[in-house]
């Protein structure tokens, strides 16, 4: 009866010290696999601005579209004011292009069209081109890439 | 003194003998001593079943697989001594393996082949695996291994892609990563670290130089271990 009590408060023992082992070796790999993800987030970025002049409102034609391949825009002016559109395809990041004849856009990866005010026409692209921020400052317009605005948002003039 | 003397006398010598620790002497012992007390031999058996080296069972597919892996490695460490994986000296560097490097371009056609080659040969290789049955139990794990085998050498020949810093590998990898983005929940951020960033630069470039040259390879040299290792103690290749 000695022998089975001392073996049993040993085998708790040896229970407690084995759980408390995999317990601390789960929670260093738990760290470990946090540190490790927070290690190939990047901290700092060396790109290019989002933001950017395109020109005065008086260098845009009425009923214009005015491309910048280069910077992936669309400046689109109306009667009533103008809105900027991300050139980049909804679909998978082709660069589009406006087609003068038919007045509208194309993307030319795999075949997607959009509307000269973005919305989506035809083809793989799952929704319109993105309506991206503009605003007047300094007497220049502005726009910001990285930041979407709404539909049918309008800088008016 | 002759050639077979000189060679007796050159197997008799202490340096010989302390590196081969065989001798030549016909014995099935003695064949099994010579395979098992050399590293690189012992990853094989001793002997092969007649069997298991016919042609037209295998085709000797995941052998040829394999060996275009060894392909890709040899040429690819001999590619990394002119290439910077930074831009824009990448392109740069391609083009003077391609024109100015001795065997440059051969080498540079070499990798390229070969790994076309190596995506033909996994393929092939497991649709004979599906088609002879190999893969049903016990042998269903090692089915899974291939897979992952299959997913890290489409995976290599993704980043190997844009490795030349052209406008191919610059639009291949746009569609790439916005596809790996339209995952639901982590798409975004996984793009994201793929990319070391919003857009696809020299973060980009170095990270997928890195997955391309270490990690991938490093991974699949464990799963191809782990391969052969179980086809070897399944009782090795064999018409079932």
């Amino acid at each position: 009866m000695d022998d089975q009590d001392k073996s049993q408060t040993g085998s708790e023992r040896r229970r407690f010290l084995w759980l408390s082992g995999l317990g601390a070796l789960g929670a260093a790999s738990a760290g470990g696999a946090a540190v490790l993800l927070d290690f190939v987030h990047p901290k700092v970025l060396f790109e290019p601005p989002t933001t950017f002049r395109v020109g005065r409102p008086e260098d845009f034609p009425v009923n214009s579209v005015t491309a910048d391949y280069e910077r992936k825009v669309y400046i689109v002016r109306t009667e009533v004011g103008f809105f900027a559109l991300s050139a980049v395809c909804t679909h998978l990041g082709c660069i589009t292009r406006r087609m003068e004849d038919e007045e509208g856009i194309m993307c030319p990866c795999h075949g997607s069209k959009f509307a000269q005010d973005g919305s989506l026409l035809l083809g793989p692209a799952p929704r319109g081109l993105r309506r991206i921020a503009i605003r007047l400052e300094e007497g220049e317009l502005v726009v910001d890439t990285a930041l979407e605005v709404q539909k049918d948002d309008m800088l008016r003039l | 003194m002759s050639a077979l003397e000189l060679k007796e006398r050159l197997v008799a010598t202490r340096v010989w003998q302390s590196i081969f620790r065989h001798r030549y002497i016909d014995s099935n012992r003695n064949r099994a001593l010579t395979i098992f007390s050399n590293v690189f031999l012992h990853v094989h058996p001793v002997k092969v079943p007649e069997k298991s080296i016919r042609f037209r069972h295998t085709m000797c597919l995941g052998g040829i697989s394999f060996a275009l892996f060894l392909v890709l490695t040899v040429t690819g460490v001999l590619l990394m001594f002119y290439y910077r994986p930074s831009v824009p000296q990448a392109y740069r560097d391609m083009k003077e393996l391609e024109f100015v490097v001795s065997a440059g371009a051969f080498l540079r056609n070499l990798h390229r082949w070969a790994a076309h080659a190596m995506v033909l040969g996994v393929f092939l290789h497991m649709l004979r695996v599906f088609y002879s049955g190999a893969y049903r139990p016990p042998r269903e794990f090692n089915w899974v291994v291939g897979v992952l085998l299959l997913i890290l050498t489409l995976l290599l020949s993704y980043t190997g892609y844009l490795l030349p810093w052209d406008q191919l590998a610059l639009w291949a990898i746009t569609v790439g990563t916005n596809m790996a983005a339209a995952a639901p929940g982590i798409g975004p951020r996984f793009k994201f670290l793929l990319l070391g960033g919003n857009i696809i630069g020299e973060n980009a470039l170095v990270r997928f130089y890195v997955l391309h040259c270490v990690v991938l390879p490093l991974a699949a040299a464990v799963l191809l271990a782990v391969h052969f290792w179980r086809v070897r103690k399944d009782g090795g290749v064999r018409p079932l």
